[in-house]
């Protein structure tokens, strides 16, 4: 198990290098001058000058690129353009917004998908599990920028339910975390269904039937926890569906998180904030995926034996 | 049944957009501001905007923006995901190294992350989103054609025209590369969808394609200011991207099930 963390780790490390070199290159990839586009035609020769030392941006490019990849590597992300704020500071005050969000799609995601996969599964081509199947492709071709306006017209507008825009109350989070959730709750509903239909044809299945035990404790009992390995991948791997899911639905209803300051620092060319925000999200999804990686291991040890 | 029906949705719709001017006699960016934000009626099947323009004929304009994006995207993520994926797999070593490092590192951008950062350094515009989107659009390709170029290299038939002298392009386009090809043209129709979706999240972000030009991610975006008056603005442009998007995933996951070995050996569903 050792050797396969070592191993992992450290191929994800030319991975985080790559993710802060695009990071980086991305200021050098605005049109004209960064310096001038972030403060405007209008602005004085002398400004210019002095946001470009403050950036750094004077200095020879391979020794930008070692400050950055070296001030990235200390967590320091430099500062915001528009409120001096330190970027790192930005994104931590706003990270539990995003947090709060994402657990609560996540939670609303595994509500829905997991009654609606095992039914499909345990009726395999009934009329119960075309509408499951039918429904979780509608799910996964419904933009969350479209149903997050249409739930804000339907249990805001019409019905009054919850606030449209804002954070605060439990009110507040239901809607954005549908939103959220509901593309995630139909790759998880397929990923239920198909793995508890492998899981149903083995051997081990038939044996507990023919010993005369329950169906729904051979379906839950027996099945259900070996089909959770795969779908707990999956939803792994659905960390980063959750995360630029999250800039859209935080953008939508206003929700004060990471996203949203993404989004905003996009308007304002506040390309610091910006490049944080990208580097910040990049990260975590290469973190979660490895944390995916190794639970994976842990869980199932055919992998790790085939990976030495 | 869904293959059927995903390519149904994908004709109509592709129809519609090639048609859009016969289907409705209003100009997409013609102004009756006396009329704004009308409902449906009236002459106008889908009401009116807030600047008074037939939202109808703007959902039409707006699926062609949203195929134009879609196949040029997908044409050329395809190309140049088939030729890295082939090159890298085919020979293997070093070549492959490089190309996986960047395959890598492209994919550790959620979603559209990538495509959120460099259209936000670029500047808002079809071309920046064309170039985005096929940026983080290429490297799933790569790695579909690269694995089954390294499972079909090692196959019988592969070895026997390398023995017979066959050149090494003639070795990777004529025999290695066609083995991909199935598992390609179901990614290349999921990745349509994912297009479509990602050129509206974009334009919806006020990143993508600027107005006046109709775009169903900008309509929906002008629509947040009027779900209370005009909801109308929200629904319409909205339908059309699901159904649209439906089609290409009912036309993807069918193509999958015809392809899909282990399906052919169940029986039929």
């Amino acid at each position: 198990m050792l050797r396969f963390l070592a191993r992992r780790l450290l191929l994800a490390i030319p991975v985080l290098l790559g993710v802060a070199t695009l990071v980086f290159a991305l200021l050098h990839l605005v049109p004209g001058d960064p310096v001038q586009a972030m403060l405007g035609d209008a602005a004085s020769p002398q400004s210019v000058a002095e946001l470009r030392g403050r950036l750094g941006l004077d200095r020879p490019l391979p020794l930008q690129y070692a400050a950055f990849v070296a001030g990235a590597a200390r967590g320091d992300l430099g500062v915001s353009l528009r409120t001096n704020e330190r970027v790192t500071a930005a994104i931590a005050a706003r990270l539990p917004a995003t947090v709060e969000l994402a657990l609560a799609a996540i939670l609303v995601a595994l509500v829905i998908a997991i009654p609606t996969g095992v039914v499909a599964a345990v009726n395999p081509d009934s009329g119960v599990d075309h509408v499951a199947t039918t429904f979780a492709l509608v799910g996964i071709s419904m933009p969350n920028f479209w149903l997050g306006p249409l739930l804000a017209i339907v249990f805001s507008v019409g019905l009054g339910w919850f606030p449209v825009s804002g954070r605060g109350t439990l009110g507040h989070l239901v809607l954005p975390a549908i939103t959220l959730g509901a593309p995630l709750a139909a790759v998880l509903a397929r990923m239920t269904r198909a793995s508890l239909i492998d899981e149903l044809r083995e051997l081990y299945i038939t044996a507990a039937r023919a010993r005369g035990l329950p169906p729904g404790r051979v379906v839950m009992k027996h099945a259900f926890r070996n089909s959770l390995i795969p779908i707990v991948t999956v939803l792994g791997l659905q960390v980063g569906g959750v995360l630029t899911g999250a800039v859209i639905t935080e953008t939508i209803f206003a929700w004060p998180g990471v996203g949203r300051l993404l989004i905003q620092s996009i308007g304002f060319r506040d390309y610091p904030v910006v490049q944080g925000c990208v580097l910040f999200i990049a990260m975590t999804y290469v973190s979660v995926n490895l944390l995916t990686d190794v639970a994976y291991a842990y869980l199932d040890p055919r992998i790790r034996v085939g990976d030495d | 049944m869904r293959l059927k029906i995903g390519a149904g949705i994908v004709l109509v719709a592709a129809l519609a957009a090639i048609l859009g001017p016969m289907v409705t006699p209003f100009d997409p960016a013609a102004q009756d501001l006396p009329l704004r934000l009308a409902g449906p009626g009236g002459g106008h099947l889908f009401g009116l905007d807030e600047l008074g323009r037939d939202v109808l004929a703007r959902v039409l304009a707006g699926a062609r923006i949203s195929f134009l994006v879609g196949v040029t995207v997908v044409a050329v993520s395809t190309a140049i995901g088939t030729l890295m994926g082939a090159v890298a797999g085919y020979f293997g070593g070093l070549i492959d190294d490089f190309i996986s490092r960047i395959i890598d590192t492209l994919m550790a951008f959620p979603g559209l992350l990538l495509a959120i950062a460099l259209v936000a350094v670029l500047g808002p515009s079809l071309v920046n989103v064309l170039f985005a989107l096929t940026i983080i659009g290429w490297v799933g390709y790569a790695r579909l054609v690269r694995g089954q170029v390294l499972r079909a290299r090692e196959l019988d038939y592969v070895q026997a025209a390398r023995a017979l002298g066959a050149a090494t392009p003639r070795v990777l386009f004529r025999h290695v590369a066609p083995a991909a090809l199935p598992a390609v043209v179901v990614q290349a129709t999921l990745g349509m969808a994912g297009a479509v979706i990602g050129e509206a999240a974009l334009s919806f972000l006020g990143l993508g394609v600027q107005p006046p030009t109709p775009s169903w991610g900008t309509m929906l975006s002008g629509g947040r200011a009027h779900l209370l008056d005009a909801p109308h603005l929200t629904l319409f442009p909205g339908i059309a991207m699901a159904v649209l998007v439906l089609g290409f995933n009912f036309l993807g996951d069918g193509l999958r099930d015809m392809v899909d070995p282990k399906k052919q050996l169940r029986p039929a569903s």
